[in-house]
């Protein structure tokens, strides 16, 4: 028995201690997490954070914490930006800019990587976590346990990403890891094999999220809420969930059999022997591209709310709305090949691709034609998600239109590979996810939190964005005409610096764009009893969740709603009908918090290390484990628990069950948020009347 | 090629007065939109046309998203509100058809465009043209001449107005081979072979260039396009043929060993079916390992796949 | 209004009893989903089959390596264990405890012993040169037969655990539910192996 029986591959010499660039972000890292560790030590938060949080089976607190784990990686993916854009603008001619090729493509790679798995969908699958069962009066998911496991399986992933910074490599071969360049003979470090399982057990804890929301959404209604009743919100994650599951799956299969190519020399994808590497591209992207919708659609689907509440209007055209996302859903499996028209298909083959790409457009145009007029002879409130909406709206339209120039074969044969090609998007997924989930943040925070987000800071952080994009990614359509490829990590063209310099400066206002939203964070929360909403309905909004209390109970509703209309709680809200429950109480049933997903969470992450190390032993035995866990989770009985109706009263007439963000809102001023003041006159009232 | 009905389009103009060509026309700052071949102009227009069809929805919706956005602001409470309106069949109907008829347009000009533009296509030319084999290499490119018996690396000469056929491979990872001034890239993969076909109008320096990251060398795996009239042409061929230098498999050998920047080297001799025997290196049905009593009757399998197939 | 607007407390009652159904319900619906995820992932495998099949590198051909009258006691092997499996979900059914653990164990037997001759059949070409580095015909053959022969184990496994519980737990709705589910899985994986059967084994010899 050897150091590399215990070890694998692992030795002191994976870790990148040469490099002073690693080494800073790596010693950063582990001290601002020390740091938020001693500080949760000493403020003694580790048993609330145990019991509430890490243990809950809770949607709205794995919705919480979905959210908090993107944002982490939302930082990290931002400072690959940085990292990319400063070198770019620095590597001209004699300039080497500060990092050598092989690091360069790492960053690159996991900006890529991270962005989409590990920002974008624990984004809006944090989001949907919150909002879905509320939507649709549920007091939790189908299967609320799974839900947590889900969650530390991406969290176990996301982990992984972050330890491939210190301990070994990351993939040099880009977020879309094509072979033969991801295969052992070109790839032969341990980057591949960090981004293959990353990938793969996000992907998986991703599938099961999937099945959970949709077997929710399908079965879990409030009675009443007929499918063409479900808030839109819902009904574009109900797609959503029907995309992760047909494109998942093929993720997972592609991942698996690289990593057969890989760990036991087998010939899928591999250069010659009988591989076919034109596969690969083919599977990657069956699975890339409905990907792409599946982080846009919940954007829409939050666009919706937000238009509509804040044009204080019924959103127009809602059936139109659910067709044209389930037209796009449908579209967006047959157009995988306009990612690679430069392959030889053919004219037909390309022609076709190209085509069924563009008819895409018809249903994404008319939502935007829809929300449009939502705003027609509406009464339009510029809070900030109505701002990022606007935003979205104009800016994803040219994104649109760049789009349906590269969905030409004949244009996309000059401008594929090209800057204008990271351009293009980067124009859909700022807008069209990123926005949508800041909008989504900060419409839904008060209900989160019970208190509103500075409106002042989120408007600075809105433009900051808006203009930062602007900058950072105009120039770069600009570059692709001028034939600049993508990925470069030096390039002999004076005329192309100035553009990337351009770049550069958009990405500094994008870095004070999210310093702004830090500072509103941390002002909203130190002004929080001025901004505290007691109505539960800030917004005059129209959907189940704002008819609960801000923070709900953590069983969501103490009866179920009865939905009578689309809009639901609008339409109580005009009848008069009362939106809370009052005595008497039945007793609830509700899923005990549970250790598990945080054990299976910590097993996945040793199985996914051990594997990518060549540690042999330890994946056995994390395998194992896991296998242990699931069985003694199936022989225990004691998962769930009922809550006596004389504790639900309780609940219901002191207000709030968990106190962490909710002292009491008894006598709190009414309308403090400044923005209430501009509603209409009247419908406020409305608003609270059913409740008082 | 150009369809007399892509020139009416009235949004031409701009590409002739807005993106002119300026200073040194030979490496012109908008390569893409400064096209010195008749493919790389057909791209050109086929951009600017698709750009200008899209223009006719994407206005309206920037210029309703402000109009909308200012007229129906709160404090304006002048404006017509309807909470209630949600629907209109009218609009409805003007906002799903509109946009269709718009990409039937377009669907029409796709499925032309493609089937004029497509890489394997053969350019329609009096003369005959000229086949070059390119392989691309970790990180060099390399080009054989097979009807003149040369080979060079990193650097492509090309008779003006003689149509070229590309030959493309790779002896290594995917690359893609693109000439921005010439016309439209495509993909060198092992073991397949795919085609590409350019003309240069006129004679000057371009720059030709892998897009597909290939690894570390890849920013510097660029090489020089010159076409040349094609008595210069005729004259350089010669000049290179009375040099030593021959490539064979051991050349090649060295040729695959990883290197960055490489400069122009030029062979005055090639060995027979070198690019077939590449392709054949990673043939589907090649046993790389001699051992093997291989069936090696189906030698041609490697150009069966001419234009690789996409898998089902 | 109040009354109809908002569930009755009588109403809420009802809806606790039949939890548990309930529950049970949407796990068995929720399962078949998953299934339908599987399903595609073997479209994938056999997708990657059908591109590969031909990609012999210098290697054997199906024809050369494939025993026909082997696969097919294997395929017997399995189809038999849905059956048994069939008769064990029936006497569930009709809560004889005692015959359902008894129709599980010939379920199980069946199914091992399919395992076990598909490890034979993969010990044997591995040891004459031909395992699944040797081509991309075979990289893609043990590819999809090994992804079969992985879930037939897992069910397995799954099987054993089950036979635990109705044993020491009885016939509980838990216990029902998840039987339900593993009998889903169990079939599904033979339908499965009908597509193997037919497009590697048959279509690759014939």
């Amino acid at each position: 028995m050897n150091a590399s029986f215990f070890l694998g591959k692992l030795t002191l010499a994976a870790i990148p201690y040469q490099n002073p660039i690693v080494m800073g972000a790596v010693v950063t890292a582990c001290l601002l997490g020390l740091l938020l560790m001693v500080w949760i030590t000493y403020q003694k938060h580790w048993a609330y954070l145990w019991g509430e949080w890490f243990t809950s089976v809770d949607h709205k607190r794995i919705g919480v914490m979905y959210i908090i784990l993107a944002v982490v990686m939302m930082l990290r993916g931002f400072a690959d930006a940085i990292m990319m854009r400063t070198h770019q603008a620095l590597a001209e001619g004699m300039g080497q800019g500060f990092l050598p090729p092989e690091h360069y493509n790492q960053v690159f790679s996991a900006h890529g990587t991270i962005m989409i798995i590990f920002v974008a969908m624990p984004f809006f699958i944090g989001l949907m976590n919150y909002v879905v069962p509320l939507q649709i009066g549920a007091r939790d998911v189908a299967y609320p346990f799974l839900n947590s496991v889900s969650f530390w399986l991406t969290a176990a992933s996301a982990l992984l990403v972050m330890v491939s910074l210190a301990v070994g490599d990351f993939s040099q071969a880009g977020w879309t890891g094509y072979p033969p360049f991801s295969e052992k003979e070109f790839s032969p470090t341990t980057g591949v094999d960090y981004w293959i399982w990353s990938l793969q057990l996000g992907g998986i804890g991703t599938l099961l999220t999937g099945i959970n929301f949709f077997v929710t959404i399908v079965r879990l209604r409030a009675p009443g809420m007929t499918m063409m009743k479900i808030p839109v919100f819902t009904w574009t994650i109900l797609v959503t969930t029907v995309l992760i599951m047909l494109s998942f799956p093929v993720l997972t299969a592609t991942l698996a059999l690289l990593t057969l190519d890989r760990y036991f020399d087998m010939h899928f994808f591999t250069n010659g022997m009988g591989g076919n590497q034109m596969m690969f591209t083919n599977l990657f992207w069956i699975w890339g591209h409905p990907e792409v919708y599946i982080v846009i659609l919940p954007a829409f689907g939050i666009f919706s709310e937000v238009v509509s509440t804040f044009s204080n209007k019924r959103l127009f055209g809602y059936v139109s709305m659910v067709y044209a996302t389930i037209a796009i859903a449908v579209l967006s499996f047959v157009v995988w090949l306009h990612h690679f028209f430069t392959m030889g298909a053919g004219a037909d083959v390309n022609a076709f691709f190209g085509i069924a790409t563009m008819i895409i457009s018809i249903p994404t145009g008319v939502k935007m034609f829809n929300w449009l007029f939502t705003m027609f002879r509406g009464r339009i409130e510029f809070t900030t998600p109505m701002l990022w909406s606007l935003g979205f709206i104009v800016t994803f339209t040219v994104g649109g239109m760049t789009g349906v120039l590269l969905s030409v074969p004949g244009a996309d044969y000059v401008l594929h590979n090209s800057e204008f090609l990271v351009a293009h998007f980067h124009n859909m997924l700022i807008p069209g996810a990123l926005f949508g989930y800041f909008a989504g943040y900060s419409y839904w925070f008060p209900k989160m939190f019970g208190f509103q987000l500075d409106e002042k800071w989120g408007r600075r952080a809105f433009w900051a964005w808006l203009s930062g994009f602007y900058l950072a990614f105009m120039p770069l359509y600009a570059l692709g005409f001028m034939g600049m490829p993508r990925r470069l990590e030096h390039y002999d063209n004076p005329v192309w610096q100035p553009y990337l310099i351009a770049a550069l400066l958009g990405t500094a206002l994008v870095a004070l764009g999210i310093f702004c939203q830090g500072v509103q964070l941390f002002v909203s929360i130190r002004n929080r009893n001025a901004l505290r909403d007691t109505t539960g309905d800030l917004w005059n909004s129209h959907s189940l969740e704002w008819s609960t209390t801000s923070p709900p109970p953590f069983y969501n509703f103490a009866k179920l709603p009865q939905v009578q209309a689309l809009d639901a709680f609008a339409h109580m809200k005009e009848q008069g009908i009362p939106h809370r429950a009052t005595a008497p109480f039945a007793p609830i049933h509700m899923p005990r918090n549970t250790g598990v997903g945080v054990a299976m969470g910590a097993f996945t992450f040793a199985f996914g290390f051990a594997m990518i190390w060549y540690i042999w032993w330890l994946a056995v035995v994390s395998l194992i484990a896991l296998l242990v866990t699931v069985v003694m989770r199936a022989n225990d009985e004691n998962v769930d628990y009922t809550l006596s109706a004389d504790e639900v009263a309780r609940i219901e007439s002191n207000g709030l069950p968990h106190s962490a963000h909710a002292p009491s809102t008894v006598g709190a001023p009414e309308g403090v948020a400044g923005e209430k003041h501009n509603r209409p006159a009247g419908t406020h009232d409305l608003a609270t009347q059913g409740r008082e | 090629m150009k369809k007399i009905w892509l020139k009416l389009l009235p949004f031409l103009w701009l590409a002739q007065s807005g993106y002119a060509c300026e200073g040194d026309c030979g490496n012109s700052r908008w390569a893409i939109l400064d096209p010195k071949g008749p493919i790389a102009a057909d791209e050109k227009t086929l951009i600017l046309t698709a750009f200008g069809l899209m223009l006719i929805v994407v206005i309206p919706v920037i210029v309703m998203t402000f109009a909308f956005a200012w007229k129906y602001r709160a404090s304006n409470q002048s404006a017509t509100y309807t909470p209630k309106w949600d629907n209109s069949h009218l609009i409805e109907w003007i906002v799903w058809t509109i946009p269709a008829f718009i990409v039937l347009a377009l669907g029409i000009l796709v499925w032309r465009s493609t089937h004029d533009l497509t890489p394997e296509k053969p350019l329609v030319s009096t003369l005959k043209p000229i086949t070059v084999e390119v392989v691309a290499l970790n990180w060099k490119w390399l080009f054989i001449y097979p009807g003149q018996g040369i080979a060079t690396v990193n650097q492509l000469m090309l008779p003006a107005g003689t149509p070229i056929t590309f030959h493309i491979t790779s002896d290594s990872v995917m690359n893609s081979f693109f000439i921005p001034r010439l016309g439209g890239q495509i993909y060198a993969m092992a073991g397949m072979q795919t085609e590409l076909n350019l003309l240069a109008d006129t004679p000057g320096t371009y720059q030709g260039l892998n897009t597909q990251m290939s690894g570390e060398g890849f920013s510097g795996m660029h090489f020089e396009v010159r076409a040349m009239t094609p008595q210069e042409f005729q004259g350089w061929v010669n000049s290179v043929k009375k040099g030593q230098l021959k490539l064979d498999g051991m050349h090649l050998k060295q040729l695959e060993v990883p290197s960055e920047n490489v400069k122009p080297v030029y062979f005055s001799g090639v060995a027979p079916m070198l690019f077939e025997s590449i392709l054949q290196k990673y043939a589907p049905d090649t046993d790389p390992t001699p051992h093997h009593d291989a069936p090696h009757e189906h030698t041609a399998h490697a150009t069966e796949l001419k234009i690789n197939r996409m898998t089902p | 209004m109040t009354a109809h607007i908002l569930s009755a407390p009588e109403a809420s009652l009802v809806h606790h009893e039949d939890h548990a159904e309930e529950h049970a319900d949407n796990a068995v619906f929720g399962f078949w989903v998953y299934l339908m995820t599987d399903c595609i992932l073997f479209a994938c495998l056999f997708a990657t089959y059908a591109v590969l099949r031909h990609n012999y590198a210098g290697g054997p051909t199906g024809k050369e390596l494939f025993d026909l009258r082997y696969v097919f006691i294997e395929t017997m092997a399995l189809l038999l264990s849905s059956f048994a499996n069939g008769f064990a979900m029936l006497s569930l059914y009709r809560r004889e405890r005692a015959t359902a653990v008894l129709w599980l164990i010939v379920t199980a037997a069946l199914g091992l012993s399919f395992i076990g001759m598909e490890v034979n059949e993969f010990a044997h070409l591995i040891s004459e040169g031909n395992g699944p580095n040797r081509s991309g015909f075979l990289s893609s053959f043990f590819g999809l037969v090994g992804t079969h022969g992985l879930h037939v184990s897992v069910g397995l496994i799954w099987m054993t655990v089950m036979m635990g519980q109705l044993i020491f737990k009885g016939i509980t709705p838990a216990v029902t539910s998840r039987l339900q589910r593993l009998s889903l899985f169990w079939h599904f994986l033979d339908i499965i192996w009908i597509g193997v059967f037919t497009i590697i084994y048959l279509m690759g010899v014939l």
